[in-house]
């Protein structure tokens, strides 16, 4: 067995598990509320989380490359502001243009990064704790802090369409939102992009390991500026789909948030050392957060223990998957001194 | 001389530019600048966010890194203010607390806290070294942990009014010298001294730098990582002492955006996040750079999150300078480097 085979083994254990964790606690929550189990709930917890899930799936492509960024929730702030400043100030501003002013924003937030990681050779981590501070402090210099909430009736009915319609028992009409459309549409994109281009390949490949791949003749600077303004332009999409959650705009309310996005994104297995993590194991990461935090809602536990449990959970989940991994390497070990024997 | 110069290189620049922003802040305000109560008012706010960057810094130093200084400093501070709101006014006959009494329960709770604070240490410790969780992930989850309980504990309110013995930790003077300077000044000696003269500092810069060859050479790397753990949760706990007592309350947010300033500081300092190098003295004079900005750029009625987003310029500045320099040695090195 090559250690490929078996990487891609622990990794398929390790999305099972997240599975079965998952599972068990929808049945623990259909057993004591059987809300959650509806459909609505379900829809709900999509339409509700479709904005945290676009943001892991541009980190999970960031972890793969072998960086990291964790200014992503102050470029989504400043895309998310300006745009909400034209939509404020300019009642008959284009919607198209109105929506392509946070994305464009992003993109080239998120090269800038690129650039300063690229050309001062300095940890990702470092440069993106830099520009978190330099975007959200020159943007709530400029803004005073100011909350924007009025905005056109079409930034509001955008919010409210159905791709399917459904009416439940009361009579109430339910559905499956146009937020979670785009970020299934966002998934696919990836999942293409990762797995069946030769760009997705090279993100892998220089994740796993940079030298070998610029050896290759692979062309970093590229792929870097593709993979920081890919998460740039994510977060931007991501920032439209909050205003559009929560129909205000505080310069603070993405804020904090990036802790929480990096941890799903790492739940569901990607590694922080770049060239290990699937699709798949972020929308389960995603997927635990989402059904915890509702949960302990519909559980009627009270807020103030809801940092707590995912506090717990996420110690166990990544405690569970670093033995694991003790374990499978253990198991390595013992059969390359049985094949010695053999030999 | 020059050899010292450049072995000394980051201490250099950064005094210079220590010297560089102090002669700019006294230039542009001469007459408030320069005046003991602005110097007392940052000899204040230097300590508690100077412990917590030395707890950052010796995770830094091992290759890994703290998230949870904050929550740890916020969580066992919670518990410290507990004790004294509690039994401090709770038992007290009509004419107050006596004051022995009263210094019993100073002491139990300092006492109290930097166990908390140790346990809180042990336990990330216990993650990263026999777990095998990496630094970031372990204390990510701990960090969520234990914000979680001090909002259970105090439900997002603010504990506040200790006895005023115990708010002189962080307000009082000792010969017009703050006392809380003074606690900070032995912590980064201390730590300085462990760094640069006992083994144990020797075993963590070895494990930054190599963490395969430290293991190999016999050196007992889980009880090692479990040691720095446990010197940042107490770092986090003495930070936490001043911080309450500076305030005189204690409360679940305190605190919440140092966290990335303790990293940002510790790389300012000149200590590498890949770990393995950086210097007690580097850091001491960042933060005392960092904060004669703040506070020049207060007195200037500069927002603070101009001076936010300066940290950052700062940071990506101090960078781009270490890599030009970087490259001009290797250049040079590189000259009479045979060819690979």
């Amino acid at each position: 067995m090559t250690s490929k085979d078996l990487g891609r083994k622990a990794f398929s254990r390790n999305e099972l598990y997240l599975f079965l964790v998952i599972f068990v606690m929808s049945l623990v929550l259909f057993f004591f509320n059987r809300d959650f189990a509806t459909f609505e709930n379900l829809f709900d917890i999509l339409r509700s989380y479709s904005f945290m899930g676009i943001m892991a799936v541009g980190v999970l492509v960031v972890l793969l490359s072998g960086g990291i960024d964790i200014s992503f929730t102050a470029i989504a702030t400043v895309a998310q502001y300006i745009m909400a400043i034209f939509l404020a100030r300019y009642k008959g501003f284009s919607p198209a243009l109105a929506l392509a002013i946070p994305l464009v924003i992003g993109t080239a937030l998120g090269a800038v990064n690129a650039l300063i990681i690229y050309y001062l050779r300095a940890p990702a981590i470092i440069v993106t704790i830099a520009t978190l501070n330099l975007f959200y402090g020159v943007l709530v210099f400029l803004s005073g802090g100011k909350w924007i909430y009025s905005f056109p009736a079409w930034f509001r009915n955008f919010a409210k369409i159905n791709v399917v319609h459904f009416i439940n028992r009361e009579g109430i009409l339910y559905g499956f939102s146009i937020l979670t459309a785009i970020w299934a549409g966002i998934v696919i994109f990836s999942l293409v992009l990762l797995n069946y281009t030769t760009l997705g390949r090279k993100i892998y490949a220089m994740g796993s390991n940079i030298e070998a791949a610029k050896r290759v003749g692979i062309n970093i600077f590229g792929l870097q500026l593709f993979v920081y303004s890919f998460m740039g332009f994510l977060s931007g999409l991501a920032s439209i789909i909050q205003a559009l959650l929560a129909q205000t705009v505080a310069p603070n309310a993405i804020m904090g948030r990036e802790l929480d996005v990096i941890a799903a994104v790492v739940l569901g297995g990607a590694s922080l050392f770049g060239g290990e993590g699937t699709l798949l194991g972020t929308l389960l990461g995603v997927a635990l957060i989402a059904v915890m935090g509702n949960g302990l809602t519909l559980m009627r536990v009270s807020a103030y223990w809801h940092s707590v449990a995912i506090g717990l959970i996420i110690i166990s989940s990544v405690s569970i998957t670093a033995l694991q991994r003790k374990m499978a390497s253990r198991k390595t070990v013992a059969v390359n001194i049985d094949e010695r024997i053999i030999q | 001389m020059k050899a010292f110069f450049q072995r000394q290189r980051d201490i250099v620049t950064l005094s210079i530019v220590l010297i560089s922003v102090f002669i700019l802040m006294t230039s542009l305000i001469p007459d408030k600048f320069l005046k003991v109560a602005n110097l007392q008012s940052m000899a204040f706010q230097i300590p508690e966010l100077g412990i917590l960057a030395l707890a950052m810094m010796i995770t830094l130093l091992t290759g890994g890194i703290n998230l949870s200084i904050i929550t740890s400093a916020n969580l066992s501070g919670i518990v410290a203010a507990l004790i004294m709101t509690k039994l401090v006014n709770s038992g007290a006959p009509a004419g107050g607390t006596p004051s022995g009494a009263i210094f019993l329960t100073i002491l139990l709770a300092i006492i109290a806290c930097i166990a908390l604070s140790l346990i809180l240490g042990f336990l990330n410790g216990i993650l990263i070294a026999h777990v095998g969780v990496s630094p970031i992930l372990a204390t990510l989850g701990t960090m969520t942990l234990f914000g979680g309980l001090s909002i259970v504990i105090t439900k997002g309110y603010v504990i506040s009014s200790f006895p005023k013995e115990f708010v002189f930790i962080g307000n009082g003077t000792v010969l017009g010298i703050p006392l809380a300077i003074i606690i900070f000044a032995l912590c980064a000696f201390a730590m300085s001294a462990l760094l640069n003269r006992k083994p144990f500092g020797l075993c963590i810069y070895m494990l930054g730098s190599n963490p395969v060859a430290t293991e190999f050479s016999g050196i007992n790397v889980k009880s090692l990582l479990i040691k720095t753990y446990l010197l940042s949760g107490l770092l986090a706990g003495i930070a936490s002492i001043i911080m309450i007592s500076r305030f005189n309350s204690a409360n679940a947010g305190y605190g919440a955006s140092y966290l990335l300033v303790t990293v940002l500081l510790g790389v300012l300092g000149g200590v590498n996040p890949a770990g393995g190098f950086g210097k007690v003295s580097g850091l001491v004079l960042a933060i005392i750079i960092l904060q004669i900005i703040s506070s020049g750029l207060n007195l200037l009625k500069v927002s603070t999150f101009v001076t936010l987003s300066l940290w950052g310029m700062i940071l990506i500045l101090v960078m781009a300078v270490n890599n030009l320099l970087l490259r001009r040695k290797k250049g040079r090195k590189s000259l009479h480097a045979p060819v690979a």
